[in-house]
């Protein structure tokens, strides 16, 4: 057998236009309201525990969130993840973290990642090491989540490393970056949102939304500034476990803002694992309402299981018609 | 510390307004200090950059000053160090995700910014910090990023 010729793998945009080969780019550009999900990466070296969650979030998602140490708790890396579903043809999101790699590290990163068929990068800052598992450790942030995205644009578009050396293929990648529209100073939010769009944000994915007045002020004031219309915004969503589940995220998990409201509702519910999925399941619905918002990216955290159907019951795979491309002939 | 970084941050107009005529006295007095040199200054500057900045700013002598882009808070003793504005963690009352006793920097500093010049000056990226400048003196790079960015100018 021969070796693989360089393309195999190394994914250049089969669309004029597109900066990736993906299909979350191309659900997006088209129009169709796309669907993320976040994978839990396991405590486990075994392929088999990455490949099952994938296996029931990719019934309904345009792309898989590889997370990258979340919350400072250590478990598979985004890097291992992503090596292990592009080679099974998922389509990933790798998401980078500052935390933990310094500018070396990232880029080669990068270029790694793109040579295995990753479409797309989520540029995060990332939590403190204070908040996880290892609070011993020593915190890099050497670049944040704004220079982050400067750096990898760059390798993109310009085919430089940071340090202005040349890259001979550059990595073709779908750029995307977190928002929270739930956290102060508030009526920054949309003005960090641009900032992160001029630094070369493509998309976001937010913060789950449980506040739904709260990100409607903040899509308002994005319209105003008409930054809906340069980036594709993924609302962030997720079922709650139970009452007590929501008071612990909410205490304990940094930027998660979860109304009384909610809680109550759970609290009087007979069932509130159930009473949480429905509760997600409306919530979709209502952001998918919101002008403005191309997608959600859910976040079911131990509960992979619930995606599928929470994607179902909201009903927005019923908005996902084939349009102009369905006389396309099918195999 | 906090305390001295907030009441910078409520007079950021005042600070912003002395950092500027400090830099054009610096301006003004270059053609001296590029006669002394740049290198030979470095260390006489830092010791008097260090105690006069620690106090009013909490600074840590990262040596690539952003004063002026952040409010008049020093974006350094943001626990991330993050130099493009607030991460996705400043909790409900403008606490520090890492160190819930410490009000968030970059709320600090956005109130600054809007007493200075509005939201302008942080609107631009900033560049990662060069790390080979720490503890040296802020003032004397920005005289080496001036004749730098002049000299490549005069390439062009």
């Amino acid at each position: 057998m021969s070796p693989p010729t360089k393309g195999d793998s190394y994914a250049r945009p089969t669309v004029t236009g597109h900066s990736s080969a993906g299909r979350l780019e191309r659900a997006l550009r088209a129009g169709r309201f796309a669907v993320t999900a976040e994978l839990n990466p396991p405590d486990s070296a075994d392929p088999a525990d990455v490949y099952s969650r994938a296996r029931v979030l990719s019934q309904v998602c345009d792309a898989i969130n590889a997370t990258d140490a979340s919350g400072a708790n250590c478990h598979m890396s985004s890097v291992g993840i992503c090596a292990l579903l592009t080679r099974a043809g998922y389509s990933t999101i790798m998401q980078i973290s500052c935390r933990d790699r310094n500018r070396i590290a990232i880029q080669g990163d990068v270029l790694g990642a793109a040579a295995m068929g990753v479409s797309n990068i989520l540029c995060l800052t990332g939590d403190g090491v204070q908040t996880g598992d290892h609070p011993q450790a020593k915190p890099v942030f050497d670049l944040d989540s704004v220079t982050l995205l400067e750096t990898i644009r760059a390798m993109r578009d310009e085919a430089r490393f940071l340090s202005g050396r040349t890259i001979t293929s550059p990595p073709n990648v779908f750029l995307g970056a977190a928002a929270n529209p739930f956290a102060p100073p508030y009526e920054w939010r949309p003005l960090r949102l641009a900032k992160k769009i001029a630094a070369g944000a493509q998309f976001v994915q937010t913060q789950y939304c449980f506040d739904i007045a709260m990100l409607k002020t903040y899509m308002a004031r994005v319209r105003d500034l008409g930054l809906h219309e340069e980036c594709f915004i993924l609302a962030g969503v997720g079922p709650l476990k139970s009452a007590r589940a929501a008071r612990w995220i909410r205490g304990n998990v940094p930027g998660v803002h979860i109304p009384d409201a909610i809680i109550e509702r759970l609290e009087g519910a007979a069932d509130q694992r159930r009473e949480g999925k429905q509760l997600c399941v409306e919530l979709i619905q209502e952001i998918a309402e919101i002008e403005g918002i191309s997608g959600v990216h859910v976040m079911a955290y131990r509960q992979e299981d619930l995606v599928s159907e929470i994607i179902t019951d909201s009903g927005i795979m019923a908005r996902r018609r084939p349009g102009r491309m369905r006389k396309v002939a099918r195999v | 510390m906090h305390v001295i970084r907030r009441w910078s941050g409520r007079n950021a107009r005042l600070l912003n307004f002395l950092y500027r005529r400090s830099r054009d006295v610096l301006e003004f007095i270059k053609p001296l200090l590029r006669g002394i040199g740049y290198d030979r200054l470095d260390r006489p500057m830092a010791l008097i950059e260090r105690p006069l900045k620690s106090l009013l700013f909490d600074c840590r002598m990262c040596g690539d000053c952003a004063l002026v882009q952040t409010g008049m808070v020093c974006p350094m003793t943001c626990p991330k160090q993050l130099r493009n504005g607030p991460c996705g963690g400043v909790r409900p009352d403008g606490g520090c995700e890492i160190e819930p006793a410490m009000r968030c920097v970059w709320v600090v500093a956005w109130d600054g910014a809007k007493a200075i010049d509005g939201d302008a000056a942080m609107a631009a990226p900033m560049a990662p910090v060069d790390h080979r400048r720490k503890d040296t003196s802020a003032w004397i790079n920005l005289l080496r990023d001036a004749d730098a960015a002049a000299a490549e100018r005069a390439r062009r």
